[in-house]
């Protein structure tokens, strides 16, 4: 791996399970008592975001406070980017405090690894527009190989708005590194011109989804309505919507939130056992320590430490 | 006639070029031969080394070009030179500096700066601004809608008199179907050529890149091909309609060229030009979201780019244009999505083509050439020649010489080259516009 962790293409299969061993010692730290380690004391991470964001930013925060870093929170609102700012003269500005790593999370693709460009810290890609979320596309493997050994032969659809969603990006690009077939299903509006040529199969329609071992629900949002990708979320609920009638027995649920009920996902599975929702967010944590520790302190200690 | 070309007083040279390989494909001169040029005209075209400086003035240079091949001086029809407004990006005097370093003696500016140019006065302020800085010969095309809203018609009769050399709202497609006709209609009493950038927005929508498998891999929103074609389908056969006389600039895809050549065959009178980046670079550049390879229409497919080679070398796509269209470093230091849209190309137009198309084998000399030269003529200009009695419009070329595009700087004042760090053949030695050197490589320009 490089010092910045952009996009899941630029990552192999090897670096992505020495990323989720080191997430699984993480893992355990976060089960004790006192869940920090030394790890990052006295070097800065600065999270800057410039999109809302709940699960992603809090992660971030908690993974650098667990291994004592100190944490600098940024957003976009209340702050000089309000004010204009350029992105560069923001990561300038931040640079000059000398932190150790940059977690970005940008409305536009290709701002993380423009931010790489421009500050000698290590880049952490938090979501570039709808172009990628790596740290997602981990803990969501993290996530299915803590339940399932390992990711080889496994079938994997993956349903809902594909056209604006990076999680499905980084996703389908994880997902077959760990040796998953995948398929993207969606409404024909909404599955991106092409999409093949990243090998995966594509369908308009669910009917053929018992063959998914896992199903990765994506969210389904209401701007679309009016963008007329949909024409309404009732049809799009009546055709799309992950329910138990349209599973089979032994096939498990994930979805990257947040979600909306009783639209691209039904209550009762959301409130499942065959859902690892509660269990992809609790990943995101030890996940994002992983990250950060292997950009900072390096692969070279990874064996005296593990 | 009105006079439509302008450009800064310069002394007429007084130049004996010997030994240079001429080859103009209009007059068929193809070999070595030595080229007198006096008081600004070719005076003599002779055998190598059959000519002497004898009947020039002392003062009158003898430039020994053996190795070097000397063309008629290109013609650009397509530039942006920013000003009137936005000079912090290109302003008359760098913008032809850029046109005269990439061996142009013609060309074409864009009527999309700030204010447009949709009325006589801004035209008559450029005017003169032109006869003061510009360094090649500089004609203007105003805007066939107020400020390019595309709802009511520029003065154009007004504008012509003034010295427009056409319309076009270049950067902005004529949307209305209906404002359209009217302007073709109207072109019959203002004359000059309707020039259009073909793009439909309901399709385009927020793309910034082409629709296809790179797009899709990058989350980016694309811009379909079929924005471009269905509007270069439909306004040719409005053309056709009112027999009017349309320009289709940078055409990027094959459904374009297949318009163009449907309705040029059904008689319509419409043609068309491909810039430097559409003929050698698809989408697939786009995948490092440089923005330097941001332009609108986008790069496409190796399918599209093929095309657009094929029209040129059959003749369907007239002309190479750069759309030269600078833009302030900060303006394309954002994310992909943000940046404007646009490239320079005045000082990499020649090179990137020889090097990509006709070095390779892909394009004759020649036809490159006359492709380099064909785009004034399409607004009415005079057609740069390399014949005896011709005002002289020459460029002196080193075909085996090399350079690193932007490695010394540009001429330009902005530096958003797609090319930016390639290496390209074909270094331009000497630039000879309207009868004056205008540009001399490893020589300070006299700004």
């Amino acid at each position: 791996m490089t010092n910045h962790l952009i996009s899941i293409e630029e990552i192999d299969r090897d670096e992505i399970e020495r990323i989720l061993l080191r997430a699984q010692s993480f893992a355990e730290v976060s089960g004790r008592e006192i869940k920090k380690v030394p790890a990052l004391r006295g070097r800065t991470v600065v999270n800057l975001f410039y999109e809302a964001s709940t699960r992603t930013s809090s992660s971030f925060e908690l993974a650098a406070t667990r291994l004592s870093a100190d944490v600098i929170n940024i957003r976009s609102t209340g702050s000089s980017i309000e004010k204009g700012e350029s992105l560069r003269d923001t990561v300038q500005t931040l640079t000059a405090y000398e932190p150790a790593a940059i977690v970005i999370r940008s409305p536009y693709a290709g701002a993380a690894a423009l931010v790489a460009q421009w500050t000698d810290a290590a880049v952490v890609n938090a979501g570039d527009g709808k172009h990628a979320h790596p740290t997602q596309a981990l803990l969501d493997v993290f996530t299915l190989q803590s339940r399932l050994g390992k990711l080889d032969g496994l079938n994997i659809w993956i349903v809902g708005d594909v056209l604006h969603s990076r999680v499905a990006r980084s996703d389908i690009s994880a997902f077959q590194k760990m040796g998953a077939k995948v398929t993207v299903a969606g409404p024909p509006t909404l599955l991106p011109r092409d999409i093949e040529a990243l090998g995966c199969e594509a369908r308009p329609t669910l009917d053929q989804i018992g063959e998914a071992d896992v199903v990765y629900v994506l969210r389904m949002q209401h701007e679309r309505m009016q963008e007329a990708f949909v024409p309404s979320l009732g049809e799009y609920a009546a055709r799309y919507q992950i329910n138990h009638e349209r599973l089979r027995p032994g096939q498990l649920v994930m979805h990257p939130g947040p979600v909306n009920r009783g639209v691209e996902i039904s209550a009762d599975v959301i409130d499942s056992e065959i859902a690892l929702i509660g269990e992809q967010v609790r990943a995101g944590v030890a996940v994002r320590m992983a990250v950060l520790y292997e950009l900072l302190v390096g692969s070279a200690t990874l064996a005296a430490v593990a | 006639m009105t006079q439509k070309l302008f450009h800064r007083p310069a002394s007429a040279a007084d130049l004996l070029i010997t030994n240079a390989h001429v080859l103009d494909p209009r007059t068929g001169i193809d070999g070595a031969h030595d080229v007198l040029v006096r008081g600004g005209r070719i005076a003599e075209i002779g055998a190598a080394g059959a000519l002497s400086a004898g009947s020039l003035p002392p003062t009158a240079r003898t430039i020994d070009a053996t190795g070097k091949h000397a063309f008629p001086a290109f013609v650009d029809p397509h530039v942006h030179l920013r000003s009137p407004g936005q000079e912090y990006k290109e302003n008359l005097e760098t913008g032809t500096a850029a046109a005269a370093a990439g061996g142009f003696c013609q060309v074409i500016a864009m009527p999309n700066t700030a204010p447009v140019i949709d009325a006589v006065t801004v035209l008559r302020s450029l005017i003169t601004v032109a006869g003061q800085q510009a360094h090649v010969p500089t004609g203007f095309l105003a805007s066939i809608t107020v400020g390019l809203q595309g709802s009511d018609l520029s003065p154009m009769a007004a504008l012509s008199d003034a010295g427009a050399l056409g319309f076009t709202d270049d950067g902005k497609p004529v949307t209305s179907a209906g404002m359209l006709r009217k302007a073709l209609q109207y072109q019959r009493l203002a004359g000059g050529v309707i020039a259009l950038h073909e793009e439909d927005p309901a399709l385009s929508g927020a793309g910034v890149m082409h629709e296809g498998a790179v797009s899709a891999r990058l989350g980016v929103t694309g811009i379909p091909s079929i924005s471009e074609s269905t509007m270069v389908a439909r306004d040719s056969a409005i053309a056709k309609y009112e027999d009017a006389r349309m320009h289709f600039q940078h055409l990027s895809c094959i459904e374009s060229v297949q318009a163009l050549e449907y309705w040029r065959g059904h008689g319509a009178r419409v043609s068309g030009e491909a810039t430097p980046h559409h003929l050698t670079l698809t989408d697939e550049a786009v995948r490092s979201l440089d923005t330097r390879f941001k332009m609108n229409p986008p790069l496409r497919t190796e399918c599209d780019r093929r095309a657009i080679v094929e029209g040129l070398r059959s003749g369907v796509i007239e002309c190479i244009a750069s759309d030269h269209a600078p833009h302030a470093r900060f303006e394309k230091e954002m994310p992909f999505e943000q940046a404007p849209m646009g490239t320079t190309g005045l000082e990499t137009s020649f090179a990137a083509v020889y090097s990509e198309l006709v070095k390779p084998g892909v394009l004759p000399l020649g036809l490159m050439v006359e492709r380099m030269t064909a785009g004034g003529a399409l607004y009415g200009l005079p057609i740069p020649k390399l014949e005896v009695d011709a005002e002289a419009n020459i460029v002196l070329i080193d075909l085996e010489a090399s350079f690193k595009v932007g490695e010394h700087g540009y001429a330009s004042r902005s530096e958003n080259c797609c090319f930016h760090g390639r290496t390209f053949a074909g270094v331009v030695e000497l630039t000879v516009a309207a009868g004056a050197v205008v540009y001399e490589n490893g020589k300070e320009l006299n700004r």
